[in-house]
């Protein structure tokens, strides 16, 4: 039978089948302080961690942005994660490790996720590392348990979608305007429960940050899992990275890893297609990441899908447009927008400019923040007048001290404008990193192709240029 | 976990789409112990307002007894995957989720803490709708009983509505079963998989730790 990249991956982790589903083997086990729960079971009954050196712990979710809003509560839950993988011989990064960092951007960069590797985390957006060509998938704190206990899950295998992306990406667009197009077009529910495989020119083309964007959001669509079949632009990412196999051994990986792509004519449940030429520069309106609209777009009317719940949360009448709504604050930062490459992106369209609202920023991870200081562009987002935070979720989640007040309207690159994600009654409008800049430089939402982009200094190009050719 | 076999009660309607697990268990409540329970916090910034008053319009406030079942729209439980959402509703006497379409991680949490997720077409998840509206409205609440062995919802008045259910979890669920001390049965499979994917995958096993 010919098969996709994930039945391969599926074959080579199935311990068992039995009753429909199969007992997979998991290669990578990452844990935040959510993990409480799972801690909690497996403590009650006495049990054991299977593989402590397949499991890494990162203090991400309650880590504060800023000393000022630290505090005591989101504190305990850090030091309840450094306790629970000290008492179990897992490494974990907890506060002041400079490897510490938001999970889904921090394991990558340490060289924890490898292409063809069965990954798991209790939270949501796991998917992200399924940009590596991996099989990782989000789960909950009875499966964190079963999974520390046994380094084995219950699964049943998802069926396959594969979304196809040809042509290219215009200027002024990026991978997250992109998933925000593809989740406009198939709905929140568009993938419910499938293993969603990428594959197109405009796919290939993307940078491993513009894929783990990608991969991340794929979430938003319901899907379990998005995947990017493992390339040059993969193995080229991976070499020499800290806990990445090294010399001959990892040649002899990239060659197995060679094989992890779909055979010609597997079958998938469903295909999408999608022409990347199409893409804007997109911004959500809604309380749901299918409310999103091209920026040169308006607010949909009641009538035409506008949802009039969400219309009245978040403060808009339909008709209205995009590009005139006016906003309190910006925030940078995120699993899905918190990298490298997204902080850069807004550099370029800050450079120069001081900001018309507060812009709060929080590197994906303090490895990201030591090259954005060493780049000069930290200098940058300080110039503009932005706030440049320690890494964590931040802003992304309104449960570490950082929180959009009720009623206030904030342009961000995180992943959910859901009711209340940013704080009680906060409204949320979802876009890339540049949209977000140009948001807080005009105080409204504005279309990032009309900015002109000054010049970075010439440390930021040269330390771009080298990291590029890396 | 407790075993489902037969539950009673009243029903309650939240008739939107997308109902996520942020709004379900909002973030900022999930610091607490399981056992110091969840059910006052369930869907906490819809039921009350800012300054912590509950809203009279809200159906979970209009009921005199806390339900036993919950019927919603589509994608239920999206977004975070927070097992909390389960222990919140869970918490709060309900044990029976039915909606026109779940999220996948939710589900198989709810699954694990003996909250059986109902997927029912429209037609049917209309007529639950309107035997638990109607119900509402008239001076009693109208009980509906939950059978997992035959697989029906059945309310006085309301014909019988039959649903699916995945067969393992079915028989987990009757039986309160927890799916980690089966799995350990199978310990020596998981140790016979490991010897041969360690040595065909010598990278699974991270360099420099």
């Amino acid at each position: 039978m010919r098969q996709t990249i994930v039945d391969k991956i599926w074959a080579a982790h199935e311990i068992l089948a039995r009753e429909g589903s199969s007992l997979l083997f998991v290669d990578r086990h990452l844990l935040h302080e959510g993990s409480h729960h799972a801690f909690d079971k497996i403590g009650a009954a006495g049990r054991k961690v299977r593989h402590p050196e397949l499991t890494f712990g990162v203090a991400d979710h309650y880590a504060p942005s800023s000393e000022l809003r630290a505090n005591a509560a989101s504190a305990t839950m850090i030091e309840r994660l450094s306790a629970n993988t000290a008492r179990h011989g897992i490494g974990s990064f907890g506060l002041g490790d400079a490897r510490r960092g938001i999970v889904h951007v921090a394991m990558p960069e340490q060289g924890l996720t490898l292409p063809g590797l069965v990954i798991v985390c209790g939270d949501s957006h796991t998917a992200t590392h399924g940009a590596f060509g991996a099989f990782a998938f989000g789960i909950g704190a009875s499966e964190v348990a079963h999974v520390l206990a046994t380094q084995a899950l219950w699964q049943k295998k998802p069926p396959a979608m594969r979304i196809t992306v040809t042509g290219e990406l215009p200027f002024g667009t990026t991978a997250k305007d992109l998933a925000l197009h593809i989740i406009g077009r198939i709905g929140t529910g568009g993938a419910t429960g499938h293993a969603v495989e990428y594959a197109g020119a405009a796919i290939s083309a993307l940078s491993m940050e513009g894929r783990m964007t990608l991969c991340n959001m794929t979430i938003e669509m319901g899907a379990r899992s998005g995947i990017v079949p493992p390339d040059e632009t993969t193995f080229a990412w991976l070499r020499g990275r800290p806990m990445a196999p090294k010399g001959a051994a990892f040649d002899r990986a990239v060659q197995s890893w060679k094989a992890l792509r779909s055979d010609a004519g597997a079958d998938y449940a469903r295909e999408v297609v999608i022409d990347a030429g199409e893409v804007a520069p997109m911004v959500t309106w809604g309380t749901s990441p299918e409310q999103v609209a091209p920026v040169t777009g308006a607010v949909p009317e009641p009538a035409a899908g506008g949802d009039a719940e969400a219309l009245d949360y978040m403060g808009l009448s339909g008709g209205e447009s995009l590009s005139e709504i006016p906003i309190d604050r910006g925030f940078i930062g995120s699993c899905t927008n918190g990298r490298y490459s997204d902080l850069l992106a807004a550099a370029r369209v800050l450079a120069g400019r001081r900001l018309a609202v507060p812009l709060l920023v929080s590197p994906g991870s303090s490895e990201v923040a030591r090259q954005a200081e060493e780049s000069g562009i930290a200098a940058i987002f300080r110039a503009a007048g932005a706030e440049w935070g320690m890494s964590g979720c931040s802003l992304c989640v309104g449960m570490n001290g950082d929180r959009v007040q009720a009623g206030e309207r904030c342009a961000s690159t995180s992943n959910r404008n859901f009711r209340g994600r940013q704080g009680p009654g906060a409204r949320t409008h979802l876009m890339s990193p540049a949209m977000v800049a140009a948001a807080a430089l005009s105080g409204r939402i504005a279309d990032v192709r009309a900015m002109e982009l000054a010049a970075l200094p010439e440390a930021a190009e040269s330390f771009e240029a080298a990291r590029a050719g890396s | 976990m407790q075993p489902f076999t037969t539950v009673t009660g009243p029903g309650v309607v939240l008739d939107r789409d997308n109902i996520d697990t942020d709004q379900l268990i909002p973030a900022r409540f999930m610091k607490r112990s399981r056992t110091e329970g969840y059910g006052d916090q369930l869907l906490r910034d819809l039921r009350f307002d800012e300054d912590g008053e509950p809203d009279p319009a809200f159906p979970l406030n209009r009921l005199a007894e806390p339900p036993v079942l919950m019927v919603a729209g589509k994608n239920f439980g999206c977004g975070s995957s927070r097992e909390a959402a389960v222990y919140a509703l869970v918490d709060h006497g309900i044990r029976v989720v039915v909606a026109a379409s779940f999220a996948d991680i939710f589900r198989g949490n709810a699954g694990k803490n003996g909250l059986l997720t109902i997927a029912l077409g429209d037609a049917e998840r209309a007529r639950l709708v309107r035997f638990v509206e109607r119900e509402r409205a008239s001076a009693e609440l109208g009980r509906l009983t939950i059978d997992l062995e035959t697989q029906t919802i059945a309310g006085e008045g309301l014909e019988t509505i039959e649903f699916d259910i995945d067969a393992g979890l079915k028989r987990r669920l009757l039986l309160g079963l927890d799916e980690l001390s089966e799995t350990l049965e199978d310990e020596p499979m998981i140790t016979a998989f490991e010897t041969r994917h360690f040595a065909e995958r010598p990278w699974v096993v991270p360099a420099n730790r």
